[in-house]
């Protein structure tokens, strides 16, 4: 081998070399700013339904407000409504700081007459009515909440299946109180 | 060297080919409903089973009820006359940038797609809420339908 074809291949080995290690550093760049940018994607999409969780939970604090104020409740059953709104002011609570902490800005609440016009509020003329307006919203928000599960990220999981679940409690009390026959088939919600 | 370009390169062109496909599914409603502006009391109603209707009321309650009225803006728009019209439309409504640039008719195909899941078909969207089976989304989207007026044939003549 003359010191020329020497001098060529071992120019050949450094670039072929050099090739594979900017190669490598390359991709490695692009795969790393695409997995940064799917984070941030993932964070924001994760950031739109937890708020609209929290504006869920906004009407359920209303609603219990707005039934608890209109003077057609017993008593007895005012306490009951005042706990289930403690529960999801303890939602909406958790839901502000997930989305704070993902660098988001959670979503307000309406006034309480855009509450009332929303879930025509005036059209409730007894116990019984306010009762079947919380028990639809109760299991809509259970089934809400199971069916964006698979939507959020994984750290979300398990408290949107917490509060499901205490939807579903809720849902429960309400249908017993409105006498409705326990249903017969499994799997009620989702 | 010249074999992880070309890898790259072929990964690069599935990406762009997928992203392509995935646009064309989402325009691929029939054009004449992609017509459909907003329509009055006098135009008749979708054709629609009475059947699937009635049960799709009840899942609508269910399913859809946590977040929508047919009347009122909730957490989600209100749904009375969505089957039909453009995704977004709703002019109260505060939607996030997603559905508001959103390209989309709500027909049967694009309500089964978005519904199966709406993250997918509109990426950045305040629902998460997936239906996962098939005959609910149906019983959901002729309810819906029921309640919207059919694209006046002499309007679309013209």
């Amino acid at each position: 081998m003359s010191n020329n074809s020497m001098i060529l291949s071992s120019r050949r080995a450094f670039l072929g070399a050099t090739g594979k290690t900017l190669s490598a550093t390359a991709l490695a760049m692009v795969v790393g700013s695409n997995i940064k940018t799917a984070d941030a994607a993932d964070a924001s999409q994760d950031i739109q339904i937890l708020n609209a969780a929290i504006a869920l939970e906004h009407e359920g604090i209303a609603a219990y407000q707005i039934a608890a104020t209109s003077g057609l409740l017993d008593p007895a059953v005012v306490d009951i409504g005042v706990t289930f709104q403690g529960h999801h002011k303890g939602h909406r609570d958790i839901l502000v700081k997930a989305v704070e902490t993902l660098g988001g800005k959670p979503a307000e609440e309406k006034s309480l007459g855009a509450y009332a016009k929303d879930l025509k509020a005036s059209t409730l003329k007894n116990q019984a009515d306010v009762l079947r307006l919380a028990l639809d919203l109760e299991r809509g928000a259970a089934n809400a909440y199971l069916g964006l599960i698979p939507s959020l990220g994984p750290d979300y999981h398990q408290v949107a299946a917490q509060m499901a679940g205490d939807e579903a409690f809720h849902a429960a009390i309400l249908a017993n109180a409105l006498g409705q026959p326990i249903p017969k088939a499994a799997l009620m919600f989702g | 060297m010249k074999k992880l370009s070309y890898v790259i390169l072929c990964f690069s062109a599935v990406l762009l080919s997928s992203s392509v496909f995935a646009k064309d599914a989402v325009n691929a409603s029939d054009p004449e409903i992609t017509q459909v502006t907003s329509q009055g009391d006098s135009v008749p109603p979708y054709a629609v089973s009475e059947q699937l209707v009635v049960e799709g009321e009840k899942l609508y309650k269910r399913r859809c009820g946590g977040c929508h009225s047919l009347d009122n803006n909730r957490i989600g728009p209100r749904h009375r006359g969505v089957y039909g019209r453009k995704a977004g439309a709703v002019v109260d409504f505060r939607y996030s940038k997603a559905l508001r640039n959103l390209d989309v008719i709500w027909t049967d195909q694009t309500l089964n797609e978005w519904l199966v899941n709406p993250t997918a078909f509109a990426r950045g969207t305040s629902m998460g809420f997936r239906l996962k089976k098939a005959e609910e989304r149906n019983a959901i989207i002729e309810y819906l339908k029921s309640l919207s007026s059919a694209p006046d044939s002499s309007a679309n003549a013209q």
